[in-house]
């Protein structure tokens, strides 16, 4: 089965990499984008019987870096 | 003094631990062995343990995550507990802060370039191990080279560290726009300090300055407690 995590930088935390690529953006005369948050997509092939509880426990340990990110995973039907 | 006896831990991409194991033999005039990261226990009676500077995995997935999670890290988890000194210069003060030994992460610095010059710091901190060789505001230039030493914490956390006086190093000038221009903070205990700056690479006249010197120098004084 995919699994997909997301992992996000929390609220009020500054993202030097967003600002950049809002930067970028204007350069390329796209007007109109108020904010940009750069995140990460990971995605896990697994079997069936991992659970819940293990892929969080996957994504506090690793995935993502609590201090800074949030994380939210998706299970996607094959 | 002879009798010291240090560790240098190499992981995967470290390059600055050459550099880190010179600096410790030079003023320690003792023996600094070199580990693996591979390796599942450290050799017993070590007086300090440095996590050099370098890009470890890769920079993968986050800097230091990896090599925060390999297997002599839990060693060096448990020898912090029971109270053995750990410096961690860089890339090994992200490793400590994905481990879980320093309160906070290191970011893309704010105006993500690489930064690789020499900056200006104050200590804040002249109390501690690795410090107490240095006077009290004191500014001292070493250089910084990283990508990733945009120091944030929560300002409940920010405003503790500072309270317990656990800033040891601050910036005097903007390098990545860290939080309160925080370079290098200290563990609760005091025994475990991770930096951006590189003070190994100022250790002797040859490197263009030695306002590093007296941090490895206050770590041994402290050591051997003279």
């Amino acid at each position: 089965m995919k699994v997909r995590v997301h992992v996000s930088l929390k609220n009020g935390v500054l993202d030097p990499q967003g600002r950049a690529i809002q930067h970028s953006l204007e350069g390329l005369g796209f007007s109109g984008v108020k904010d940009v948050r750069a995140g990460r997509l990971i995605e896990l092939d697994v079997d069936d019987s991992v659970s819940d509880e293990a892929l969080d426990d996957m994504c506090r340990k690793l995935l993502a870096n609590m201090v800074i990110e949030n994380y939210r995973v998706e299970r996607v039907a094959a | 003094m002879s009798g010291f006896r240090g560790a240098v831990i190499t992981f995967p991409g470290s390059n600055c631990d050459r550099d880190m194991a010179d600096a410790l033999e030079k003023v320690s005039g003792g023996e600094v062995l070199r580990l693996w990261h591979g390796d599942a226990e450290l050799p017993d009676r070590l007086d300090l343990i440095a996590l050099p500077g370098g890009f470890s995995y890769g920079d993968y997935l986050r800097s230091g995550a990896m090599a925060a999670r390999s297997p002599i890290m839990q060693a060096v988890v448990a020898a912090a507990g029971r109270g053995v000194p750990v410096l961690g210069v860089c890339n090994g003060f992200q490793v400590l802060t994905e481990a879980g030994l320093l309160p906070g992460a290191l970011m893309r610095n704010a105006g993500i370039r690489f930064v690789c010059r020499e900056v200006a710091l104050t200590v804040d901190n002249t109390q501690s191990l690795f410090t107490a060789g240095y006077e009290a505001g004191q500014r001292i230039s070493i250089p910084v080279a990283h990508h990733d030493g945009n120091y944030f914490a929560d300002d409940a956390t920010l405003d503790r560290l500072e309270g317990e006086g656990r800033v040891a190093f601050r910036y005097a000038e903007p390098v990545n726009g860290s939080a309160r221009d925080i370079a290098g903070v200290l563990n609760e205990a005091g025994n475990v300090l991770g930096m951006m700056p590189h003070p190994e690479r100022m250790i002797e006249k040859a490197q263009g300055g030695t306002d590093g010197r007296a941090l490895f120098e206050s770590a041994l004084r402290g050591l051997v407690g003279v």
